[in-house]
């Protein structure tokens, strides 16, 4: 069963080609990682997903979710999936959470608008989904905002904020790369935790092989706008068709990945 | 030794955004008292004499007038034994007596500074609306047909001297076309409404005049818009640049993300950030406002503080002088701690500190 099949996804910006046909399936409960350096248009491919891209971007070929093509999705069916069906985690939690709402509000606005919830049943929800990713104080951490927190409880916020409508498909772009090392493990043991409990499928966006051999299932390899290696992590990560894998693998300190 | 630390948790639970109003108006009373000292000390280092400015002729030539002017008005007291005089004065409300009209300065400021609040406040109002309005929609219609139009608009009200654009819309609208009423505050012919606020608009309103109301109304608007002219070119500048800065930001992103509808974006999530320089800015333009009045109420032979600080000044009445100069700074004052608390209740960062 497929969540999501992204197929020959290909996106210009301003004549240039940033995705040059890009093939990807998401399932369920499974965490797919989406490897490359910068600018191979990893993140390019999870914003065309959620129709984020760029001013003045072109996207063509087909983004399929439950028998839809959201390429071709009209803007207010896609607000629909937006967060609502298929959510975003960002990398910079500093940034992608609004300095002067409270978190009580972040969290539960997009609920009421998706699932016409009232305000009570929102607000238990939300409080739950704090207990949920682990903040303590879930009542209190209700009022405050989001400066009151650090890099990695704000990141596990940012991270409710994406589960609270119960969405099928998480993109996370590099949503440990802004965070402390010693806080890493713990948010990537909390969205592998909630990809299993939840069935979600997730991608995950990363440029840290360690990272993505700590909780990825599936792993694919991009190269200049095009995937270049795909396949079951171990596969992947241990025997290496494509020479470019290889020359990320053996660019790791020693012992890191596997 | 750390005394913040002991301090925050021995102190009494005062809620965050009332210390800091408190903190803000203690600030704003010592500056007030920074005023009276500004205003007392530069009216009386102004070269000019008021006995000379005053005094007819015949009796400069008599010394003994001289003197008993001087004494009537305090100028034969050391300058300190003045200002302590003029402070004892100002905190029981006596601003002095005008040497022009005879009456005490609080009599003539209470007659011309509704006037005058009603003139500002209308243009104010209007430069605020249409400043950020347009330059919400020139951000959002960036490098379009509507955004270059207000660029060129904003760019006309920015660099169009006030007394200028004042005296052509009078001509114009006036003269010309008929369209607009003429000078003053209402119609002679209808009379003024009972005061109770000093504003016509509010006070025609108060006593059900409709007629008075709408007169009033009418002779505010092109003094009005004259005035805001520049705030509005102003505000529609740097709002543009605001929004579109935060229109960038990662948040606005993540809200696009969440699926929010496009309007509780733009509102709750763009302009709530964007806010913050716009209201630096705008308690900045509101204080050049002020010093726009003095030209317009001029040519619009508006009734109000610009007029009366004009003919103070000519004549070296340093009572009024110092009178007008008081109640400008301390609306300065007043604009500055509304910007302050805005800050505060805008920003949680601020306030929670």
């Amino acid at each position: 069963m497929t969540a999501l099949d992204i197929a020959g996804l290909k996106v210009t910006i301003a004549g240039r080609d940033v995705l040059r046909g890009v093939d990807l399936r998401l399932e369920p409960g499974k965490v797919h990682g989406l490897a490359g350096e910068s600018g191979s248009g990893k993140t390019m491919t999870g914003l065309a997903v959620l129709g984020l891209l760029p001013h003045g971007s072109r996207a063509t070929g087909a983004i399929r979710l439950g028998g839809r093509d959201l390429l071709t999705l009209p803007p207010k069916e896609l607000n629909k999936v937006r967060g609502g069906e298929v959510a975003m985690v960002f990398q910079d939690p500093a940034t992608s959470l609004h300095p002067m709402l409270t978190v009580g509000r972040q969290l539960t606005e997009h609920m009421r608008h998706h699932l016409g919830l009232g305000k009570a049943e929102a607000r238990a929800r939300a409080v739950e989904l704090l207990g949920k990713v682990r903040i303590p104080g879930a009542e209190e951490a209700y009022r405050r905002y989001p400066h009151q927190f650090s890099g990695g409880m704000r990141q596990r916020i940012a991270i409710a904020v994406a589960l609270a409508c119960s969405p099928k498909v998480l993109i996370a772009d590099e949503p440990t790369t802004a965070l402390d090392v010693t806080v890493q493990a713990g948010v990537l043991r909390l969205l592998r935790g909630l990809c299993d409990e939840l069935g979600l499928a997730v991608l995950l966006v990363t440029h840290d092989l360690g990272v993505m051999s700590a909780v990825a299932d599936e792993v694919s390899v991009m190269k200049d706008g095009l995937v270049v290696e795909s396949g079951p992590r171990v596969q992947v990560l241990r025997t290496p068709e494509h020479p470019y894998t290889r020359s990320l693998l053996e660019s790791l300190p020693d012992a890191e990945v596997r | 030794m750390k005394p913040d630390a002991t301090r925050e948790r021995t102190g009494p639970r005062v809620p965050p955004l009332a210390r800091f109003l408190v903190r803000r108006v203690l600030l704003a009373v010592l500056m007030a008292w920074g005023i009276t000292l500004v205003t007392f000390v530069l009216t009386n280092l102004v070269p000019g004499d008021p006995v000379a400015a005053n005094l007819g002729q015949r009796a400069l030539g008599d010394p003994a007038i001289v003197a008993q002017w001087r004494a009537e008005h305090g100028l034969d007291k050391p300058l300190w034994q003045q200002y302590v005089l003029h402070l004892q004065g100002l905190l029981h409300g006596d601003f002095g007596t005008s040497q022009q009209s005879h009456r005490p300065v609080a009599d003539d400021l209470a007659e011309f500074v509704p006037a005058t609040l009603e003139l500002a406040g209308a243009a104010i109002l209007v430069s605020l609306v249409l400043g950020v309005a347009f330059g919400v929609v020139a951000a959002l219609r960036r490098d379009r047909l509507a955004d270059h139009t207000l660029r060129v608009v904003s760019l006309i009200g920015i660099s169009v001297p006030t007394f200028w654009l004042a005296l052509m819309a009078f001509y114009v609208f006036f003269y010309r076309l008929q369209i607009t009423p003429g000078s003053g505050r209402v119609d002679v012919a209808l009379g003024m409404a009972p005061p109770v606020t000093g504003l016509q608009t509010v006070d025609a309103l108060l006593a059900g005049r409709w007629d008075i109301f709408a007169s009033a109304a009418g002779h505010l608007v092109t003094p009005a818009l004259v005035l805001a002219l520049y705030t509005i070119g102003l505000l529609t500048r740097f709002t543009r640049s605001a929004v579109l800065e935060v229109l960038g930001q990662d948040y606005v992103r993540a809200a696009r993300a969440k699926g929010l509808p496009g309007r509780v974006i733009l509102f709750r999530y763009v302009l709530r950030s964007a806010l913050v320089p716009i209201i630096t800015v705008a308690g900045l333009a509101f204080g050049s406002l002020l010093s726009g009045t003095v030209l317009v109420e001029a040519i619009f032979a508006w009734p109000g503080i610009g007029q009366y600080a004009y003919k103070s000044a000519t004549t070296l009445d340093l009572p009024a002088v110092m009178g007008v100069g008081l109640v400008v700074g301390v609306v300065y004052l007043a604009i500055n701690l509304v910007v302050d608390v805005l800050y505060g209740v805008i920003d949680p960062r601020v306030r929670l500190q």
